[in-house]
């Protein structure tokens, strides 16, 4: 790629001593993108706009928040009641952390149907997965600020998990509090953590983008750019495709923020927290209920090892895994279309993260969807069990096995043969 | 990096200068990791959490069968003022049925006051069955509503994914109403 010639003087000048024009010219304007990208697309570009929108609204938050266990309810009181427009600022806040969980695991699943993940890809998976992780460190802290009954017992159930470990879990959660319980201490460390780890996100954005650029976008087909045929240029065919996709999200976003904006919440979050009494229920956002079935469905012990080590382990498992399925995969194939086996196992596992989080939201004894005798901590082993066997077992064999459909010799005969058929 | 020139014209001496820069490197980490441990340590109780540490209570007003829950290093703590019944079951228990073994003996310092922190060795949620008329589990102690420990009389896990008993803190008796935990 040469550099594109600036003819206004400024621009020039600014160009040729920091090249930061011609920077964004290449990864936002003429940056060859394959041609046939679909609409699933589209969530790499949504998430990125969920971010900056978390990172203003929490800006504006923080202005009226008062971090501290005898205020910090009340301060979020007075944002919703008392300060202009405080309720608008603090929904979108609250919704826009349910729409960046729903955006990313979308973009996720696209990756793992296409199989974004294989190389030479794997730089860019891994840092997707550290955001991931990050995303959900932030979000659990952010739920704490609020210090409602909820922030409170979650924040104590999940800091108590490290004390599963041996020998250092104790000293380890007494260092994780600050004290020796969820109190303010933890609030505060909490709240700076809360501010810091988006930044750090956006650091992973920016690295996430570069390792993209390097190896540039998947398609459909799975098929690499092999001429300039197959590609065409970010903008204008892109841009105009990632905001028209922007416009129907933001609908769907506004939905949620103006119609129904405590739907994804819990009730209890809005009694202050209270150290001496435990909700009966403790229910994660709905964004951790698939994690929370996992690690609530080990409740055996194998080779002596504590149910309650085991289950914290496979919760933490079940994201490392997703680490190594660029090994995992043997397919030469990537995308999903031309995997006529793999493709069913692939619905199979979106359907059983639907019941993981299903049972997650239950209490383990109640009955899955009502049918007696199948209870709840049952269909959470089961679907755990898929959960894994997925990457572990049919990952590996299936990639072997499978006699995959014929494909397209590039990017470009495959949309002449799509127009041809239309 | 440029090559030194030695006038002797002789190699300069590999093994001396690999030595000078992993020395070099292990005091720049060992400096590193010393400046780093102010701000881990920073991070562990404070000095006015630790004072906070012990509190006494009066137990003169608890009547026999009921509990109290007082407040402890932000925790709660149980106190039971138990039953002849309720004693005569914790003692009744053979020890090898049980999870986390443990006569009641070792648990207790005078057998009608059982003195225990309210939180379920679990994941850190408060057992019910303090208060009057809250369920107390099948084995008439406490019952964790968050993943269904049952405790015993003495707060022996007995049933349940909590892995241990609830725990025995620090406690001496000033007087024989009074207290003092921590």
């Amino acid at each position: 790629m040469s550099a594109p010639q600036w003819n206004n003087k400024v621009v020039k000048w600014v160009d040729d001593r920091l090249p930061v024009i011609s920077m964004l010219h290449h990864s936002a304007y003429e940056y060859p993108t394959p041609k046939n990208l679909s609409y699933m697309w589209n969530f790499g570009s949504l998430a990125g706009f969920v971010l900056v929108t978390m990172i203003l609204s929490g800006i504006f938050l923080v202005m009226n928040y008062t971090p501290h266990t005898s205020m910090a309810f009340e301060s979020v009181e007075r944002i919703m009641r008392d300060v202009n427009y405080g309720w608008l600022i603090r929904y979108i806040h609250m919704n826009g952390a349910s729409m960046f969980f729903i955006v990313v695991f979308i973009h996720i699943f696209r990756g793992l149907y296409y199989g974004s993940y294989k190389a030479p890809r794997e730089m860019l998976w891994w840092i997707g997965i550290l955001i991931l992780l990050a995303m959900m460190a932030t979000a659990f802290m952010g739920y704490v600020l609020p210090w409602g009954q909820m922030s409170f017992w979650g924040a104590t159930v999940i800091t108590n998990l490290f004390s599963a470990f041996p020998i250092i879990g104790d000293p380890l959660v007494t260092w994780l509090w600050g004290g020796f319980s969820v109190d303010n201490p933890t609030l505060n460390r909490f709240f700076s953590l809360h501010y810091l780890m988006p930044f750090v996100i956006l650091g992973l954005v920016v690295l996430h983008v570069w390792a993209l650029h390097s190896v540039r976008s998947n398609n459909p087909t799975g098929v690499e750019i092999k001429t300039p045929q197959d590609s065409i240029p970010f903008h204008p065919y892109y841009t105009i495709k990632d905001l028209y996709g922007l416009g129907v999200f933001l609908i769907f976003f506004s939905a949620f923020v103006f119609f129904a904006p405590d739907y994804l919440g819990h009730p209890d979050n809005y009694i202050p927290a209270n150290p001496l009494v435990t909700p009966p229920h403790i229910v994660p956002e709905w964004y951790f209920l698939p994690f929370y079935a996992i690690l609530r469905s080990i409740d055996f012990t194998i080779f002596g090892i504590p149910a309650k080590l085991l289950g914290v382990l496979a919760m933490f498992a079940s994201i490392v895994i997703l680490f190594v399925i660029p090994w995992l995969d043997t397919s030469k194939v990537r995308s999903s279309k031309f995997r006529p086996v793999y493709k069913w196992f692939f619905w199979l596992f979106v359907i059983d993260t639907f019941i993981l989080g299903y049972c997650g939201a239950k209490a383990p004894d109640d009955y899955f969807l009502g049918i007696p005798g199948l209870k709840v901590i049952v269909m959470g082993q089961l679907s755990t069990l898929y959960y894994f066997a997925h990457f572990l077992v049919v990952m590996p064999l299936v990639g072997k096995l499978e006699r995959t459909k014929p494909l397209p010799a590039s990017i470009s005969e495959s949309v002449l043969k799509e127009g041809a058929n239309a | 990096m440029s090559q030194t020139v030695h006038s002797s014209g002789e190699q300069p001496d590999e093994n001396r200068r690999d030595f000078l820069t992993l020395a070099t490197t292990a005091v720049g980490a060992v400096g590193v990791g010393c400046a780093l441990l102010p701000f881990v340590d920073s991070m562990n109780p404070s000095k006015d959490v630790l004072a906070l540490a012990s509190v006494e209570v009066n137990l003169a007003n608890i009547p026999v069968g009921q509990a109290i829950k007082v407040m402890w290093r932000g925790k709660p703590v149980f106190i039971r003022h138990r039953t002849e019944r309720e004693i005569n079951e914790a003692n009744e228990v053979a020890l090898n049925e049980l999870v986390d073994p443990q006569s009641d003996d070792a648990r207790v310092e005078k057998k009608e006051w059982l003195i225990v922190v309210g939180v379920c060795t679990h994941l850190g949620c408060i057992p019910m069955g303090t208060a009057t008329g809250e369920t107390r589990g099948d084995y008439d102690g406490w019952y964790c509503p968050c993943h269904g420990s049952h405790y015993d009389t003495s707060g022996r896990i007995r049933r349940g994914p909590a892995p241990l008993n609830l725990v025995v803190p620090e406690y001496e008796f000033l007087t024989d109403t009074s207290v003092r935990i921590g």
